[in-house]
């Protein structure tokens, strides 16, 4: 019989369930992985060298780009390392607008990673359901920001602008009758904060739906008990945040231990895994999109019982208001300064994380007391949860590898940067 | 700089002793960082310490990030006043091209160690510089914190910064076959070589670069009064 040798194979950069442009070569004995080594960096545009080129505020628009399925947790982790270094304060009703908008994105990345990791497991159906709840977040990010992903929505200083008062409302055309907008209006007819906290009475029903389909569902368990299981101190040791960490049994999270903006000040709950498998990771996963949801009420309750400003008052870093740039001289020269030259930061240097929906997005920053940043360095989680990647599928079949990837919720926005 | 930092300060100090260069709190009193330069030669035995010790138990290694010094400091934008030739459009730039065979400036090269304690909720930051030798290189911490694997690798891609005891020190996030490590601050925003499909050879070649350098917004360092710290005489207001 001829002697069978270990066979090498490439998985990606087109395959569908590589979450775009992983190369993973993998040796493999069989149906059996002995070393996986992924190939990363298709993606990478030097996102860090840009932004050193670039007054601090041109560079928000690149963080979105960055982790493209949680587009503002990406900018608050940058927009806190620039105010940190500046000494300044945000408003606290920027602050719960920024953590309410960080929990929508929590929700859409879950989302997003729910729907793909079902449909690389099989469950199709999820794919579908996921995008359902998506639209509605998304028209969140379009009515504050103006558009659906890649909003720059949050500023040194505080957000942009105010939750604007009314929700845009869908017009009778010839594919929708008056009837078919009566309905799809119907949670637009308020502000729009009544129209996140209409979502938020909707959306824990549309959790127990997908828990439903997958939780006890046979196929799933199998796919993903007891698959990728990763110990508490391994966990620590590669570097994993976020829900990988908790899936292993760890307890943190940032908003709880180190917190930031108001989130010392709201209700919430951290779940935490057990056996630090696929199985478990989805499970706190599903539940921080319930608690999510627990702070995107309280959020919304408390910004329409409180209005105030949304933006630092001192126009070296933040625009003067057009009317008052049509009356005052100082005000023009501000607006001309800060969107010619930027804004100086003192020497130093500075690292500002937030628990990201992946684990802790941290923006490491030195400025040398110049308009640009001298050099930033952005961890991203998703870059440690990948360089695990041999370690977790290593003895397990090829089809695991899919279960894995999509366990560590890839994107590879943020990976290669 | 609040009381626990302090103690970790006073800790690391009393602990390390002449393995400690300096010990550098946050610029401002809120942010709680503390970073600390470390010298090389005794990086991977503080690093062990730190993992290891009840006081310090930094459990998670969670970034290291390599920084070239080369231009800190360097402002783009020279005129303070309006001469006879107006301001200048701060776009001359001089190239500095080092010679690759000397060796550099001992704080050209610096690798920055974010630390986390889970069991302290603590955080540190190393710093270890270089020195002169050329190609720059430091201990690797990869025996002591997992995570490293990747994070010294991409250090090495980006600033050519070489990891003792590293034990698959490849590029990680540049193309198959690229030269040179783009995060240093005398390689070119642009790049050296662009990729183009050449017809007549059918397949794709690579060309020196068209792009032209150009600045849109200099650089500009400010004497602002804002940031005037105690030690610093106060400038005149940019």
């Amino acid at each position: 019989m001829a002697e069978i040798q270990n066979f090498t194979m490439n998985f990606g950069p087109q395959h569908p369930a590589a979450h775009g442009v992983l190369r993973l070569v993998l040796e493999m004995e069989g149906e059996v992985i002995k070393t996986a080594d992924p190939h990363i960096g298709l993606l990478h545009r030097a996102t860090e060298k840009l932004a050193e080129t670039k007054p601090y505020n041109q560079s928000i628009g690149y963080m979105d780009r960055l982790d493209y399925v949680s587009m503002m947790c990406n900018e608050h982790g940058y927009v806190m390392a620039i105010e940190k270094l500046l000494g300044i304060d945000v408003p606290v009703r920027a602050q719960y607008i920024r953590v309410m908008f960080d929990e929508i994105t929590r929700i859409l990345n879950h989302l997003m990673w729910l729907g793909t990791h079902g449909l690389d497991v099989g469950a199709m159906t999820m794919f579908l359901y996921c995008f359902r709840e998506r639209e509605d977040l998304m028209d969140c990010y379009e009515v504050v920001s103006g558009t659906r992903m890649h909003a720059t929505y949050y500023r040194p200083g505080g957000v942009y602008r105010d939750i604007p008062a009314s929700m845009p409302r869908y017009q009778p055309s010839k594919i929708h009758n008056e009837k078919d907008v009566a309905r799809m209006n119907r949670a637009r007819e308020g502000t729009v904060l009544d129209f996140i906290l209409d979502f938020t009475e909707r959306f824990p029903v549309r959790v127990d739906e997908y828990e439903t389909l997958l939780t006890d569902n046979r196929i799933w368990k199998q796919r993903t008990v007891n698959i990728g299981v990763v110990s508490p101190e391994r966990a620590l040791q590669l570097g994993f945040t976020g829900p990988m960490l908790r899936g292993s049994g760890v307890e943190w999270d940032l908003r709880k231990k180190q917190p930031y903006e108001v989130y010392a000040d709201l209700d919430f709950d951290i779940p935490v895994g057990v056996t630090g498998d696929c199985y478990d990771r989805y499970l706190v996963r599903m539940e921080e999109m319930r608690q999510s949801n627990h702070i995107v009420r309280q959020c919304a309750k408390w910004l329409a019982a409180n209005p105030g400003p949304v933006m630092i008052d001192d126009h070296k870093y933040a625009p003067p208001k057009r009317t008052e740039m049509k009356e005052g001289m100082e005000s023009m020269i501000h607006h001309f300064k800060l969107f010619t030259e930027g804004y100086c930061v003192p020497e130093g240097e500075v690292y500002a994380a937030v628990e990201h929906p992946k684990g802790e997005f941290g923006v490491y920053l030195v400025s040398d007391g110049a308009n640009k940043p001298y050099r930033l360095k952005v961890r991203a989680p998703g870059f440690a949860h990948l360089s695990a990647m041999h370690e977790m599928v290593q003895g397990h079949m090829l089809a695991d590898v899919v279960s894995v990837i999509g366990t560590q919720d890839i994107v590879f926005g943020e990976i290669d940067r | 700089m609040n009381s626990r930092y302090q103690a970790l300060s006073a800790n690391l100090s009393a602990r390390f002793g002449d393995a400690i260069e300096d010990v550098i709190q946050g610029p401002n009193d809120a942010h709680g960082e503390l970073t600390v330069v470390v010298a090389k030669e005794s990086l991977t035995q503080v690093c062990a310490a730190l993992r290891d010790e009840p006081d310090f138990a930094f459990e998670m290694l969670i970034d290291i990030c390599g920084v070239d010094y080369l231009t800190y400091g360097e402002s783009e934008w020279e005129t303070r006043s309006a001469s006879n030739s107006g301001f200048s459009r701060g776009v001359d730039r001089e190239v500095v091209i080092p010679d690759p065979a000397t060796e550099y400036d001992s704080q050209r090269f610096a690798v920055v160690y974010q630390l986390l304690s889970v069991s302290n909720n603590q955080r540190l930051r190393l710093r270890v510089y270089t020195g002169t030798a050329n190609p720059p290189v430091v201990p690797s911490v990869i025996e002591i914190w997992s995570s490293a694997d990747w994070y010294e690798r991409e250090a090495f891609d980006l600033f050519g910064i070489l990891f003792e005891g590293h034990p698959d020190l490849r590029r990680i996030l540049t193309d198959y076959g690229f030269i040179g490590h783009p995060f240093r601050k005398d390689f070119p925003l642009s790049g050296n070589v662009e990729v183009k499909y050449d017809e007549e050879l059918g397949r794709v070649v690579y060309q020196p670069v068209s792009i032209e350098p150009r600045t849109l917004v200099p650089r500009t360092i400010r004497d602002d009064n804002r940031y005037v710290s105690a030690d610093k005489e106060s400038g005149d207001n940019g």
